[in-house]
């Protein structure tokens, strides 16, 4: 009997652990997974709660009623993975050998690292929403907010899901509308990179998104520091900007896990190829979701899709054949723009998101890099498509892994 | 993509002025690129992009916290070596692409 080990049970685990159960003979192999946490959480939901747009019971539910029959659940936290000896250690000290190990721990926010982040106003004045907490609690404060200068910030990249920040804004901008209180509100988006959109198909599509929003836009912001006590942040050039509010996504980090286990970079990811899904680290240990340190997009649909090219990884490892490399960065999002509208994006390693329709080449009914209701209503079903679908391994009709040329206007970006 | 020409060397440019070829680069290039950016360069400036483009060439993707933790220099002084954006300007004089984000 071999083992194969998936370390954490969110998106892109619970995914595999479907999928391989399906695919591998129970007489031949074990599949364990190993996850801290009773509940697993739609991450993507967090956007909404805070807007009362969903109840915090549309964005939880029990980690074991994904698993499959067949798949050993371990709850408990893992301590670090002992490369050489081809094993894993727990919290509590259980030692779990395997055959193959598959790192699927995700990343997570690090208020920590920058100064002044955490302290008395964490979760007063200062929030984030990339947690179930700190998105209830922002819920909690947007209610009885009675107005002043919202700053909804990113504090470095790479962070998941990187345009839910500009979706907070667009949406808040929305909320505020519809509580009658706009003109009481001043919203600012807040970022290290040189504008809200900065691929140029994007930025010439959709800059008028900002303007039209009346959101004010502070570019090339590295943060340093936040000073809590006058209410301002403070980057490395000096720069100061005032908020009565600050909505904040810190730097995003992988589990110390890594760390412990003498892998990973600066931001505890781990080092993977970003074609394959094996890591650098050893043969035998593979990494998917937001765990790696690749150049895609930290999303479930990328988890998606990368799922769907290391099952197939695995087997061939285990039948000792060379491994696929086709993963290609294929990344689909919604953009909620606010107002019952949204965009979808479609990109990978080396094509940009462009315009176009999808998934039926010419037909859609999804229209790319555009705002309409229908990409809205997508991304409502979203949800749906996720706790039944997605992360039981079931594939999406229409969308392949690798991204799709047919039907999107790829010439102009060459042009 | 467009074509540009430094210190009478024509290169391949992405429209945004990042070099395409790391290897047509020379330091005569980079200085050419460093005056556009209104950058004066001395040597801990050109440690700076000797340590980008070693990073670039091992396939590193680049941060401003991996370069401030490098040990060749800090953020803070990142910033004041590079004034703005100073990833996004370095990169340029280095020669290697412009670091990479969603949309
Ligand atoms: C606000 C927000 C909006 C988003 N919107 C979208 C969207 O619209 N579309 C989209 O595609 N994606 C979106 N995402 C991103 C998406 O949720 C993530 O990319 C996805 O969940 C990644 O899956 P993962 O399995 O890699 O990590 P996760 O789902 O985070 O799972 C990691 C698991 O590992 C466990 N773990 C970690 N360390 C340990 C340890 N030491 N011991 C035991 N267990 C451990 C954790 O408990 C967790 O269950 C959004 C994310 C956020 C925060």
């Amino acid at each position: 009997m071999k083992n194969i080990l998936i370390l954490g049970a969110g998106t892109s685990g619970t995914m595999m652990a479907n999928h391989l159960r399906s695919k591998l003979s129970k007489n031949d192999w074990n599949i364990s997974i190993v996850d801290k946490d009773e509940t697993h959480y739609y991450q993507p939901g967090f956007l909404f709660l805070p807007f009362d747009i969903y109840k915090s019971k549309q964005v939880k539910k029990s980690i074991d009623k994904f698993i499959p029959k067949g798949v050993n659940l371990i709850r408990d936290s893992i301590n670090k993975i002992d490369k050489e000896n081809d094993k894993v250690i727990l919290k509590d000290g259980t030692e779990l050998n395997y055959d193959i190990l598959i790192i699927a721990t995700g990343t997570e926010i690090a208020p920590q690292e920058i100064d002044g982040m955490l302290g008395d106003h964490w979760h007063k004045n200062v929030f984030d929403f990339y947690t179930f907490k700190g998105a209830k609690n922002l819920r909690n404060k947007l209610r009885k907010w009675e107005g002043g200068k919202l700053v909804v910030h990113i504090s470095e990249m790479p962070i998941k899901c990187p345009v839910a920040p500009l979706e907070f804004a667009f949406l808040a901008d929305s909320y505020f509308i519809n509580k009658d209180m706009r003109d009481k509100v001043d919203i600012t988006y807040v970022t290290p990179m040189d504008g809200a959109f900065t691929k140029p198909k994007a930025s010439k599509e959709l800059s008028y998104l900002l303007e039209e929003k009346n959101i004010k836009i502070v570019s090339n912001f590295n943060i340093e520091s936040v000073d809590g006590d006058n209410k301002k942040i403070i980057d490395y050039g000096g720069k100061e900007v005032e908020y009565d509010l600050l909505v904040t996504v810190p730097t995003n980090m992988g589990d110390e896990m890594i760390e412990r286990s003498g892998f990973g970079d600066d931001l505890n990811y781990v080092p993977t190829n970003k074609a394959t899904l094996q890591t650098t680290v050893k043969d035998n240990i593979f990494a998917i979701g937001d765990a790696t340190n690749i150049p895609a997009s930290k999303a479930g649909s990328v988890a998606h899709f990368e799922a769907e090219i290391l099952t197939e990884n695995i087997l061939r490892f285990i039948d000792n054949k060379p491994l696929k490399e086709t993963f290609d960065g294929h990344a689909n999002c919604f953009i909620e723009t606010g107002h019952g509208k949204a965009l979808l994006i479609d990109f990978n390693y080396t094509h940009e998101p462009v315009t176009g329709s999808f998934p039926l080449p010419g037909i859609g009914p999804l229209k790319l890099l555009k705002e309409t209701h229908m990409n809205h209503m997508g991304k409502l079903a979203f949800r749906w498509i996720y706790w039944n679908m997605l992360i039981k391994g079931k594939h999406i009709p229409f969308v392949s892994s690798t991204m799709s040329e047919a039907g999107k206007d790829l010439e102009e970006e060459l042009a | 993509m467009t074509e540009r020409t430094y210190a009478g060397v024509c290169v391949k440019c992405s429209d945004q002025g990042y070099m395409e070829e790391l290897n047509e680069w020379t330091k005569d290039i980079g200085a050419h690129i460093a005056e556009e950016e209104g950058i004066e360069m001395t040597d801990k400036h050109w440690e700076v992009i000797d340590y980008l483009q070693t990073q670039c060439r091992n396939e590193v993707p680049l941060t401003i916290r991996r370069v401030g933790k490098s040990g060749v220099t800090t953020i803070k002084e990142f910033y004041q070596l590079f004034p703005e954006g100073p990833l996004k300007k370095s990169s340029r004089i280095a020669g290697i692409p412009k670091p990479v984000s969603c949309i």
